[in-house]
């Protein structure tokens, strides 16, 4: 990157079509940031694509969206055609194979995340050598860790094939149930590699834990601030990823709302449009925009909930949350102790689900009542997912709507930029180093840049330095290739 | 006989940018030899290292935004950059860590095939799409009827 008196920093990924994020950091005339923002250009045609279908066609449909969560859309809308055929009462069979098949995608996510993701700026260091902070320099010093990973991503990848028929794009969950139970010979397997994939769940969190301890003072100014959370909670408080009712809390923990039946979420969120962004900002209707924003994912789920329903997360979540004195966390990187946490509840809920008979069950799909309207929420990996449908007579659907979890973070992620860039580049010389502590502040919400395609010839990361005219006096090109 | 893997990624759901995946449907349509697998993906990943390790030549076959027509066959060198997110991997990459993490040798190649419509969501392709997938399913094809894996890059722009 050239050295250059310019005013505007501008990262951004570039993909050929909608669905890439970037980040736009102006300075003023003495080199101080004024500015900071992050902007996802979405591709909304998706309800589009959805509009006309028949209902039963959209649990398979929707997993187009995304490339990183498919199996997230996929129960989301599974969950919202159980209700439009009156069969949101799964059989036990059915209702365990999908959570199985959910907490399989949330222990590959978590584990792609932290080992592909965040372990070189964790172990490596946010403003260390561009040419060894990746993976690869990850299984250079760390084998063993890398190999780990690769393997934990590949055990839950196996969990969603026997769960959904295929590793990619399943049809496992239809409406009112399920299409297929797991039989002996798909469990067994699993089951003789569970006890490596809950030793290596345990010693990642632990990793995870101990940076976020030695690292707390530094951490604590790091794009971290005080936040509401929102999350799905069980009836009792408990972290629920599958199913549940919307709890919001504040920065001190008080509840704004609990136990929210999905169905009325329109009552209590809403989202602003901002002229500068294609993306909107979602919000508690309560307390307004300016005070309403919320996190979700990891961090907001471990914040909101009462408690875990594992003894080995819960044990790790009452640690996470003395160390903020008992109030939600309001660490910006502690989302990756969190998505750890989660990682070692995945495995403990796969480990009991493996054990349940119920799995081998023949009674797989319910119907009642049919309805024209559902709304449904899962917690994806990367926070609370909304999917919304309506569907005429002719079973085709006429209306949906879809929050991803991006979308509710936006807030959020544009404060832990503007909040790093004010930090660490304000009248500094502008490095890669540098801008890559404003990417780790992003990579700590893993968001999902919408649905972007990924032939060659493209380039992720383009950062262009405009002056005040808007001329182009510099330029770094980063990609995967390096 | 060199063991061939045959990996076509990419989104059936964003028209042309299900060009890799297409290939492969129709390279098990028109059968292949015993000694080259298929396989397809999303997108690349870090697993597929450990997918790719065993092979002696793998082709990663995508779409393309903007080689010259019909399609473009590249030699990769196994290497990698910093990711700024975990949702794909770059086939040079997955390369590298195959070799590092399983000792793999093996070569790689990029076959990128010229796609046109990717602004919309819809599982077809492009009529002209579909006749730069013809050709590249004709070359492969022909170039790895002999099993020795010795595949040659054609002329550019052919």
């Amino acid at each position: 990157m050239e050295a250059t008196s310019g005013r505007r920093v501008v990262i951004e990924p570039v993909t050929r079509v909608e669905g890439h994020g970037k980040v736009t950091i102006l300075l003023d005339a003495e080199g101080h940031v004024e500015r900071a923002r992050f902007h996802v250009v979405e591709f909304r045609g998706f309800e589009r694509f959805i509009q006309g279908r028949p209902y039963w066609e959209v649990p398979v449909a929707v997993q187009r969206l995304c490339g990183i969560c498919p199996v997230s859309h996929h129960l989301a809308a599974a969950k919202a055609m159980d209700r439009i055929v009156g069969g949101e009462k799964l059989t036990p069979t059915a209702e365990k194979m999908r959570r199985l098949m959910h907490y399989g995608q949330t222990f590959q996510s978590h584990a792609l995340h932290f080992f592909h993701l965040a372990s070189p700026d964790l172990l490596f260091g946010f403003g260390s050598d561009v040419n060894a902070r990746h993976v690869l320099g990850v299984a250079a010093k760390h084998p063993d860790l890398a190999r780990q990973g690769i393997l934990m991503r590949r055990y839950g990848q196996e969990i969603i094939r026997v769960t959904a028929g295929k590793k990619v794009h399943g049809t496992g969950a239809i409406p009112g149930g399920v299409n297929k139970n797991l039989t002996l010979a798909e469990r067994d397997p699993l089951l003789a590699e569970l006890p490596q994939m809950r030793e290596w769940a345990q010693a990642t969190v632990k990793l995870a834990r101990e940076y976020t301890l030695a690292h707390v003072d530094s951490l604590g100014g790091f794009g971290s601030f005080p936040s509401n959370h929102m999350s799905l909670v069980r009836a009792d408080g408990a972290l629920d990823l599958y199913d549940g009712g919307l709890r919001a809390v504040d920065a001190q923990g008080r509840a704004i709302f609990d136990h929210v039946d999905p169905q009325r979420y329109l009552e209590f969120i809403a989202e602003e449009v901002k002229p500068w962004s294609y993306m909107k900002f979602p919000f508690v209707r309560s307390l307004g925009p300016e005070h309403g924003w919320y996190r979700v994912g990891p961090l907001a789920r471990v914040n909101a909930c009462t408690f875990i329903d594992t003894p080995l997360a819960e044990a790790e979540r009452r640690v996470f949350m003395e160390v903020a004195g008992g109030r939600p966390s309001p660490l910006t990187m502690a989302y990756h102790w969190a998505r750890m946490i989660e990682l070692l509840h995945a495995i403990e809920k796969i480990d009991a689900l493996l054990h349940d008979p119920d799995l081998q069950g023949t009674d797989l799909v319910v119907r009642g009542e049919r309805r024209g309207e559902a709304v449904a929420i899962v917690e994806a990996p990367r926070g609370t997912l909304f999917h919304h449908y309506k569907v005429d007579e002719n079973d085709q659907v006429t209306m949906a709507n879809l929050i991803v979890s991006t979308t509710s973070n936006n807030e959020p992620m544009n404060r832990a930029v503007a909040s790093v860039a004010k930090t660490f580049l304000d009248g500094q010389e502008i490095t890669e180093g540098l801008l890559n502590h404003v990417e780790v502040a992003i990579r700590a919400y893993d968001p999902c840049l919408s649905c972007a395609t990924h032939a060659l010839g493209q380039m992720p990361l383009d950062v262009e330095l405009r002056d005040a005219e808007g001329r182009l006096v510099a330029r770094r090109v980063k990609d995967s290739r390096g | 006989m060199a063991r061939v893997l045959v990996y076509g990624y990419g989104n059936p759901g964003r028209l042309d940018d299900g060009l890799g995946p297409a290939l492969v449907d129709e390279l098990a349509a028109r059968g292949v030899g015993d000694d080259v697998a298929l396989e397809t993906g999303y997108q690349l990943q870090v697993e597929d290292a450990a997918l790719v390790a065993p092979f002696d030549l793998v082709i990663f076959a995508d779409a393309h935004a903007t080689c010259a027509p019909p399609f473009e066959l590249r030699e990769l060198a196994p290497r990698h950059g910093a990711d700024f997110t975990t949702h794909s991997l770059a086939p040079e990459a997955v390369l590298a860590l195959a070799r590092d993490l399983y000792g793999s040798r093996a070569r790689g190649f990029t076959l990128g095939i010229r796609g046109c419509h990717f602004d919309d969501y819809g599982e077809r392709l492009s009529p002209l799409a579909r006749r730069h997938l013809d050709a590249a399913a004709d070359f492969l094809r022909q170039a790895l009827r002999d099993g020795t894996g010795d595949l040659r890059c054609p002329s550019p722009g052919r």
